[in-house]
């Protein structure tokens, strides 16, 4: 039987203005079950919560209403107390009287009618609640990141730094990402290398680092805290051991012609290769595709030449398991590539480029050393128009959105075109010019001021070459909409930003969730930008959405933040309102007839496969089971239970069921 | 006291917008018809539809089912599934003979004091046009005192 | 074999040599074209600006008198009508609602299930795999494709081709011996709108297409559309005196230089009756 407890709170005259809160009392008292009603005038204050705690020691009491405020405010405090009382905190529930009636509705009868019917509610569901206790999970205190660009480096310093081990998964055979291909970085047009490699060097060196370059994540099972990562160590045919990063066997290789992806094309490599000089690690790796004794049987110079004897042709794909407990997801994002610009000719005319590409050519590291040259004559382009938003913005294309960094990278391009070539000509065509950041609209003005860069606001229709020259068709909307044709010797595309390769298939792995164009969802627009929707599983940088550099170093150290804040406790301790499917009578049975409708409804993939055994061992059934580690207690799956056998815990069917009644029958 | 017709409602809402929407209502002093209690649920996802034939049949005369915008959830998805569910159940529960116009489903998130003032005082308002929600209690009744007539019927059915 | 065949007005009048070519083309390659008939006009020229059901029961007429007749495919030369009928058909059957008035105002049933077929495509699916067997005489000349706009627009109902940059024409070009150049005007609008209200907007449209293709050192204009043939050939007196030059490159219909490549005749293909004639053949 239950004995349940009633405590009408005044909250000064906030409530008692307009309900009469001694008859609340009153008739509260009079509803089966209730040992004892009481009204007082500030619940939540000392002598209020001794009045509750006493209460619950003397008359023995099984459950606790408080009558007050909304429980989103003072729930913790009455359950704080009821806890320190001896009483189960999940058997106290409050009740709202304060922002639900008294302060929504005139004073009279009606208002203390609703204010007694909202206490009985409460009491009803009360009888049901039974007690909880909050769920401990354990934490492995190790982050696997993945990827190996600005938002990963900075990521894993950051958890290194606070005294964590990391795994640090790249998948290309360097880390530094997009960053490193970068010429200079807006608004300081300071050197991209020059700030990045530091870090790099950084992160090779960290004792609480173990980075894994040309790998991929394999597999990913588990949960926050106790994830089991699976990766693959894609056979470098190079040991890193005994490889000392003396370069003989990339001057010697014969394969030479390969574009490299490292210059987006423009250069070169051989087909054992470091991508670039300063990589991390600086030993370089076969790349089977192009190599000549992978795909006709011989060479082998690179094992003939290597004064260590590093090179190891037959070593397979390694795969290596780590227990984890968190991840940050950093794959950062690719740039569209050819054919989806038919009208701009790009991969028919040599001379058109993307912004990346571009970079490549400023950059000092570059395959021209920092001049700017046409790639199909090596001359130096006196006229250049750069065109934003290509791609981006163009729901035709099928990409509406804003690639957020192209109007800055864009506007560096000009300045550092005309920084190089003093008598060259530069326009841009745009749509808008989106400057918002810091130092950015000013950084954008003094390319149109003080670099004289043409800003021509309207869309290029079409890119043609005739007698050697990019003819540009565009028009200019601020001259009333006239056409304008440039003949220009180069064109830049600000192409835009994409998800990265293979982003789908990783999503998929860790079970987060991504949006139409593949960039992953974080957990929240808003208030959890680093969260995914699976607990454990942290998002950084341009995965999410294209974004910048100080943006992405910035979510970066948040999403470590994150990890860093989860690894601070040896336990995970959380509410203990999940759903959970019943197992009446004995261990052997449930009412779950194994349909995993509930499966399809969970958002955070808690429900898992339980196989019900007889006594030899043979699979009677298969029934769902909630990890109470992954459920965040929505409750839709209880919804979607054709048997009501899954029911959440503080909300379950019968405690709504009593609940709705209690007014309905009043 | 005059004798109009006071309808009893009950307001099934998700605890992260509408609930705290409510509570803005509150905290704003915006005063709004009594008619209405607030049951609160984790999320829309989570209100089985069994819920609303059960107030229905006890004697409720409308139910408000609201929660957060659409992609604003708490849970991400709760109030797509709450959404697709009462699609598909609007049409079931016109055939089983409930006015759907008892129902009012909405958004209102944690902001929307006014519009959570604003939907209580229309939808009492338009539940007190349509009248006391009588039709299962008739059923009920012709139920009960029909019980000869039905079972032989039935036997004719069946045989 | 037989295929149904929707000549159109221009196929009957200023093209008939496009009707001509396209008809000896199929022949050449034993596929009889057979005219639909008692057909009507597909309403491009003024219906579809003025009346949407009109503009829909003209082409709606053509496509169900082509099935009365037991035809599944179409062959439609005529740029203007190929689109007509196909932006017909996709916008019958998305609203059953429109087709069944469509077919009420038409008194003949309509399935909506007809393959229409540009001379593209229809060379594509019969001729292609064949070509290079007949071809007697390879086209080797330095050609412009020009498409026009008719072909390609609306891209997600004719869902031919690559919108901003085709390939089609080109590609069959090619397959003739052909030297296909890249120009910067192949679905720049020619001006067919204003044929006849405002042939100087005309001349200076068509213009800068046909200086493109002279300067790049073209032989022919490869179209097919008799609505661009007739811009670029038909006006070139006004062309050339609004660009001051005398430009010479004769404009062809993809079916007459197919004609030729397999050994058809100059008469056979009706090359008499372009206004600028090829010197070359």
């Amino acid at each position: 039987m239950s004995k349940i407890g009633v405590f009408v709170c005044h909250c000064g005259e906030n409530i008692s203005a307009t309900v009469d809160c001694e008859k609340v009392a009153e008739e509260a008292s009079k509803i089966t079950g209730v040992e004892v009603s009481v009204d007082y005038k500030y619940m939540c204050s000392d002598p209020g919560q001794t009045m509750i705690k006493e209460a619950i020691k003397e008359k023995g009491l099984t459950g606790v209403v408080v009558a007050a405020c909304s429980p989103r405010m003072h729930e913790p405090t009455f359950r704080k107390a009821c806890s320190e009382a001896g009483l189960n905190p999940y058997m106290c529930e409050m009740t709202n009287l304060r922002e639900h009636c008294s302060w929504v509705h005139e004073k009279g009868d009606q208002t203390t009618e609703k204010a007694i019917d909202l206490v009985r509610m409460l009491v009803e569901k009360t009888k049901l609640n039974k007690p909880l206790n909050s769920i401990k999970v354990p934490i492995h205190k190790k982050a696997l990141v993945i990827g190996g660009g600005i938002a990963g480096i900075q990521s894993s310093l950051d958890i290194a730094n606070a005294g964590h081990q990391v795994i640090l998964v790249e998948k290309d055979p360097s880390i530094g990402g997009h960053m490193s291909q970068l010429s200079e970085t807006f608004p300081t047009l300071d050197c991209s290398q020059c700030i990045l490699t530091p870090r790099m060097v950084e992160v090779a060196q960290h004792p609480n680092i173990t980075l894994y370059t040309y790998a991929e994540l394999e597999k990913l099972e588990g949960f926050i805290g106790n994830f089991k990562a699976t990766i693959r160590l894609k056979a470098k045919s190079v040991d890193p051991k005994l490889c000392t990063g003396c370069g003989v066997c990339y001057s010697k290789c014969p394969t030479k012609k390969i574009p490299s992806e490292f210059n987006e094309g423009l250069g070169l490599r051989t087909a054992i290769y470091t991508p670039f000089p300063q990589a991390v690690p600086n030993k370089p790796v076969i790349d089977k595709t192009n190599c000549t004794y992978y795909t006709k049987g011989k060479c082998k110079v690179c094992q003939k030449v290597c004064p260590t004897g590093a090179i190891d042709f037959d070593r397979p794909d390694e795969f290596i398991t780590e227990d984890i407990g968190a991840v940050v997801t950093a794959t950062g994002f690719n740039v569209l590539k050819p054919n989806f610009f038919p009208e701009y000719g790009y991969g028919k005319y040599k001379d058109v480029i993307t912004g990346l590409q571009f970079e490549r050519l400023a950059s000092a590291s570059g395959p021209t050393l920092g001049a700017i040259r046409r790639p199909s004559d090596g001359t130096e382009p006196k006229k250049i128009v750069f065109i934003a938003c290509a791609g981006s913005r163009d729901p035709a294309k099928g990409l509406p959105y804003c690639s957020k960094i192209c109007c800055m990278y864009t506007a560096k391009h000009a300045m550092l075109y005309q920084h190089k070539v003093h008598d060259g000509e530069s326009y841009v065509f745009y749509m808008d010019i989106r400057a918002a950041g810091k130092n950015y609209e000013e950084f954008v003005r003094r390319a149109i001021e003080d670099d004289g860069v043409n800003y021509v606001r309207g869309r290029v229709a079409r890119v043609y070459e005739k007698d050697g020259k990019l003819i540009v068709k565009g028009v200019d909307t601020l001259l009333g909409g006239k056409p304008v044709e440039i003949e220009a010797d180069m064109v830049v595309l600000a192409s835009a930003g994409v998800a990265s390769h293979g982003a789908e298939e990783l999503a998929q792995k860790m079970h987060i969730s991504y949006d139409p164009y593949k960039f992953f969802a974080e957990a929240h627009p808003k208030l959890k930008p680093v969260e995914t929707n699976t607990a454990g599983i942290f998002l950084c940088g341009a995965c999410q959405a294209p974004k910048d550099i100080p943006e992405t170093v910035g979510m970066a150290s948040g999403a470590a933040a994150k990890v860093i804040g989860l690894f601070s406790n040896s336990e995970l301790t959380r509410e203990p309102v999940v759903a959970v499917v019943n197992r009446i009578a004995s261990h052997e049975v449930s009412t779950c007839v194994g349909c995993f409708l509930c499966e399809t409804a969970c958002p955070y993939q808690a429900i898992v496969h339980e196989e019900i055994k007889n006594r030899a061992g043979e699979v009677i059934k298969t029934v769902a089971q909630v990890n109470p580690g992954l459920c965040q207690g929505c409750g839709t799956c209880v919804s979607f239970c054709r048997s009501k056998s899954i029911d959440i815990q503080g909300f379950s069917n019968e405690q709504m069921y009593a609940e709705v009644m209690a007014v309905l029958e009043a | 006291m005059n004798n109009e017709f006071e309808p009893k409602i009950l307001a099934f809402v998700c605890n992260w917008c509408t609930y705290a929407g409510a509570d803005l209502t509150g905290t704003s002093r915006i005063k709004y018809a009594s008619n209405v209690k607030i049951v609160r649920f984790p999320c829309t996802g989570r209100i089985d539809f069994m819920l609303l034939l059960k107030a229905f049949a006890n004697g409720s005369d409308g139910v408000i089912v609201s929660g957060c915008h659409p992609n604003d959830c708490h849970y991400t998805s709760g109030n797509f599934h709450a959404r697709r569910r009462w699609i598909l159940f609007r049409s079931l529960l016109d055939f089983m003979g409930i006015d759907i116009r008892r129902i009012q489903f909405s958004w209102v998130s944690a902001a929307e004091g006014a519009k959570w003032a604003d939907i209580v005082n229309t939808t009492v308002a338009s539940i007190r046009e349509l009248g006391p929600y009588t039709e299962y209690q008739r059923a009920g009744d012709f139920l009960a005192n029909n019980e000869e007539e039905l079972a032989k019927e039935m036997e004719v059915n069946n045989g | 074999m037989e295929i149904g065949f929707y000549p159109g007005c221009s196929l009957k009048g200023t093209s008939s040599e496009y009707a001509q070519s396209t008809l000896a083309l199929a022949k050449a390659f034993d596929i009889n074209l057979k005219e639909i008939t008692d057909w009507n006009c597909c309403g491009a020229t003024a219906a579809h600006n003025l009346n949407h059901e009109l503009a829909m029961a003209l082409p709606a007429r053509v496509l169900a008198l082509a099935e009365k007749d037991g035809m599944t495919e179409i062959v439609v030369p005529c740029a203007a009508c190929y689109n007509r009928l196909t932006v017909t058909q996709h916008e019958l059957n998305q609203s059953e609602e429109l087709r069944d008035k469509i077919s009420e105002v038409l008194q003949m049933p309509l399935s909506g299930n007809l393959q229409i077929l540009n001379v593209m495509q229809f060379i594509d699916k019969y001729i292609t795999n064949r070509i290079e067997e007949k071809v007697v005489k390879p086209f080797e000349h330095k050609v412009v494709c020009y498409y026009g706009c008719l072909l390609v627009r609306p891209q997600d109902i004719l869902k031919f081709d690559r919108l901003e940059d085709p390939q089609s024409m080109d590609t069959l070009m090619k397959k003739i011996g052909a030297d296909s150049m890249d120009w910067g005007y192949k679905t720049e609008c020619c001006g067919a709108g204003f044929s006849v209200s405002r042939t100087d907007i005309v001349a200076k449209l068509s213009g800068k297409i046909v200086k493109d293709a002279s300067d790049r050192g073209a032989e022919a204009i490869i179209v097919a559309c008799p609505m661009c043939q007739s811009n670029l050939d038909m006006r070139r007196p006004q062309i050339n005196s609004y660009l001051q030059m005398n430009i010479k490159t004769p404009v062809m219909y993809i079916t007459q230089a197919m004609g030729l490549a397999v050994g058809l005749s100059k008469e056979e293909v009706g090359l008499k009756k372009l206004f600028v004639a090829p010197t070359f053949a």
